[in-house]
Formats: structure tokens, sequence, C-alpha cells
């Protein structure tokens, strides 16, 4: 049996009268990929807010291991540094250089001696390719560079695993492939990642399961193979096909 | 005796008062830094009861002249038994004072750090206060440099307020010599020309200051 690293059990958020999430319940084993796709304002962005309690959902409960999240004894600070989180944004500290973004969070949150966290940061982010730009600063980058950063960040805090907030849909489109490149290659690897994309190339190459959102459900869940080529719920197929219309050949 | 005779002779005089201007600027400005700040992060961050005491203290000195809070406490206190001398007085009237505009400054420049990089803060695993030092506050005086700029000139000219409650600062000084030589246009020209030279000296200064801490490629 495959560990749980991610479990997350009917969970329910509500903004007012507006119910965002009406009862989710996924998993996601160790080494392995999730990707969340649906319609823009389905809650899946919530639902990723809602894993390291950035959005506290109303019910439910989520592990991450052994420790259970949603549980109010627990140190959410302690557990959302062993979480790692990718913007769509990016959301890089503007006043800080590359390498000092991805080492506040060693410094100020693990406690890890300067130089010995400086080791870790340039290793990652020689991983992500952006060893040459460590001291620039974010606004002095590209989009592209900007997420590969705050990929790099999230990584750097050794994280057990790392939610993706549709981390491609503020890039133009010549800089979406140097990020999927850098997430294919995490993938591989063997972190645990949980992704909100429309990118169904990305999806179809390192995904092990996908679930589809819609209206604060989860409408269908599947491997890729079968929840590309033979979806069983019409929603689904009419989702799938109106990507397909958007983003050209790409899921063939 | 021609204007430049008259303004070398008077000068030595004037410039005493002008360091007792520069002291009053220097020690409000610092007063006003170390109560407005908290006075602003109370505005944003406190509970209800914080943010309560601190937009009273706000809109109450805001809402009054300075003038008459300087003649509150020279002139006021010692009804209650509290005496301060003048210069006294005046460095703590223009320090409250500046403090209620800077907390204004404060919390503008706060408010205005991107809430998207807090919540990376705390995605990290930062607390609240590890959040503020690290990410609100670096930006937070960047930020305020330029609004803070022109509260440092006004509070360099309003200090001439402080004559009001007999400060020996520039403006007594000039008219003690004014009083005396019956050469009032020429004192306070000279006066003027004093004041004008700091500010332009204190805009360059801080000029220099925003590109020294301009973030690059913002």
């Amino acid at each position: 049996m495959p560990k749980v690293i991610l479990k997350v059990e009917n969970i329910y958020k509500s903004y007012g009268k507006l119910t965002v999430l009406k009862g989710i319940s996924f998993q996601v084993n160790q080494g392995e990929t999730t990707v969340i796709i649906g319609p823009s304002g389905t809650g899946k962005s919530t639902l990723l807010t809602c894993i390291n309690q950035l959005t506290p959902p109303d019910k439910g409960h989520i592990w991450l291991e052994e420790t259970e999240i949603t549980n109010p004894e627990t140190n959410i600070n302690m557990i959302r540094s062993s979480i790692g989180m990718v913007f769509q944004l990016f959301n890089l500290f503007t006043h800080l250089t590359v390498l000092d973004n991805v080492r506040l969070g060693l410094i100020v949150v693990k406690k890890i001696p300067k130089d010995r966290a400086t080791n870790i940061c340039l290793e990652k982010l020689k991983l992500v390719g952006l060893v040459d730009k460590i001291d620039a600063y974010p606004a002095e980058l590209s989009g592209g560079q900007q997420q590969r950063v705050s990929i790099a960040r999230a990584l750097a805090m050794n994280p057990k695993l790392i939610l993706f907030d549709e981390p491609t849909s503020a890039l133009d489109p010549e800089l979406i492939g140097e990020v999927l490149n850098v997430m294919i290659k995490l993938a591989e690897s063997g972190m645990t990642m949980v992704v909100v994309s429309h990118e169904m190339g990305f999806a179809r190459a390192v995904a092990n399961d996908i679930i589809f959102m819609e209206n604060g459900v989860i409408v269908e869940e599947g491997k890729p193979d079968i929840l590309f080529h033979h979806p069983q719920n019409p929603r689904t197929r009419e989702f799938l096909h109106k990507i397909t219309e958007l983003y050209g050949g790409k899921s063939e | 005796m021609s204007f430049l005779e008259l303004a070398w002779t008077i000068l030595p005089k004037l410039l005493t008062g002008a360091v007792v201007t520069i002291e009053l600027t220097i020690i409000a400005i610092t007063m006003g830094i170390l109560l407005g700040i908290p006075v602003a992060l109370g505005r944003v961050y406190g509970n209800k009861l914080i943010y309560i005491i601190c937009t009273f203290f706000v809109e109450i000195i805001r809402g009054t002249p300075l003038l008459t809070q300087l003649f509150i406490l020279y002139f006021g206190l010692p009804s209650v038994g509290i005496m301060l001398s003048p210069f006294v007085a005046a460095m703590i009237g223009m320090g409250i004072n500046s403090a209620a505009y800077q907390a204004e400054y404060f919390r503008g420049a706060i408010q205005s750090v991107k809430k998207e990089q807090l919540i990376a803060a705390y995605s990290l695993g930062m607390k609240q206060n590890q959040a503020i030092q690290h990410i609100v506050l670096p930006q937070m005086f960047r930020l305020v440099i330029p609004s803070w700029s022109n509260e440092l000139i006004y509070l360099l000219k309003y200090s001439s307020m402080a004559y009001m409650i007999q400060a020996p600062e520039i403006m007594s000084q000039g008219r003690l010599i004014a009083s005396r030589n019956f050469r009032t246009f020429e004192v306070f020209i000279v006066v003027a020309l004093i004041y004008l030279i700091l500010v332009l000296i204190i805009s360059k200064l801080l000029d220099l200051m925003e590109r020294r801490f301009r973030i690059p490629g913002l």
C-alpha cells in the first residue's frame, strides 16, 4: 500500500450564503500528483487554501500524514512550513532578492543558520535554473522566472507536499513551458503535488489522478487516460471538449 | 548698514535659533515615528479596542490646531500643577502632533503592501508578527518616504509656532532682533532664507534616501 500524505474528508466552505465547497473528499499518496480541473469559480483555489488553512473550512477534516490539520490543537504554522504553496500571481516578496525570497522561510520559520540556508537555497535555485539570478529582484524577472523562484521558495522548506494554484494562468504563453518543465521534473523526482491547472498536456504527462470539480463538488475522479478518453459524466465530457477547443490540439 | 552687512551681523544669533528649530524638528519627527508606527499598526492589525483608541488619538490630534495643542501644554497644564519649559512643551506638542499625521502615512503605506505577499508569508509558516517584521515593515519604510518628506518639511516650518510659547527658536530670535534694530523687513527676509535653505537641504537628502532604498525594477 502506498503511503497516504494528504487526506481530505468531507470539506465544506461557505462565504455568507454562497456555499463554495460542498463535501469534498480525496486523498493523495506519497510521490503522486493530483491535478484538479474544472470551470473557474467552482472552488478549486478555495479547496487548496483550505488544505493549509489559509481559508479555514467550515466543516470536515484534513490530515497531513498522521496529523490532523483541522484539529484546533495542531500547530498550524508548523504544518504550513511543511506544505509548500505556489500561487497564480507568484506572491514573491518584492523588496527581497531572489536568494532572500527563497531563504526567508528557512531563517525565520525553520531557524536554520544563514550559511546552511544559503546552500539549500542555491541547490533549489539550481534545480529551477535560476542560480545566475540570485541577486536580482522579482520586478527585474519575467513572469516565468518569478514563478520558478516561487517554486524554489516552496521547495527550500523541504515540504511533504506542494500545492500549486493555477501556476501558469498568469503567464505569457511562451513562458508557460519553462514553469511546466520544472513541475514535470519535480513530479518525476517523486514530489507529492496537488495542482489546480488547465494545462491538459501537463495533467496527461504527470498526473496520477485527475479530479474534475464543478459547483463545489467532485464530479468525477480518475486516472488520466480513463478520465480524458472515457469520461463517465456528461459534464466532464463537455468541459474537456471546451478546454480542447480553447487550447487547440493539446488534449488530442 | 547694507542688507548684507546686517545679515552678517544678525546671522550668529539667528543661527542659534536655527539650531533650536532643527533640534525641535528632529526630536518631534523621531517621537512621531516611535509613536506613529505603533498607532498605525494598531489601526491596521489591532483588535476593536486598540483600533478605537488609536483612531481616537489620530482624529483628536488632527482635528485640533497645533497652536491650540501647544497652548494647552504650556499655558494650560500649569493649572493642574505640570510646568513645562517652552522647549519641552514645544517638543512634546510637535511630537504628538506629528505622530498623528505620521500614523496616517504609515497606515497608508502598510495597506499598500500587497496582500498576496502576506499570504505567501503565512503559507511558509510565518506568524503574523514575523510577517509584519520581515514583509510589511521593510516595505512600509520605503513606501512612506515621499509623504514622510512632506511631514518633515511641514514640521520644520510649523516649529515656528513654538515662538508663541517662547521657545527660543529662529522666529523668536528674529522677533527679538527686529524689536531692537527695527529692521523687521530685512530680519525676516534672512529668517525666511534660513528656512528655505534648510528645507532645500532636507528635500535633497530625502530624495537621495528615496533613491538609495528604491527596490530595483519597481
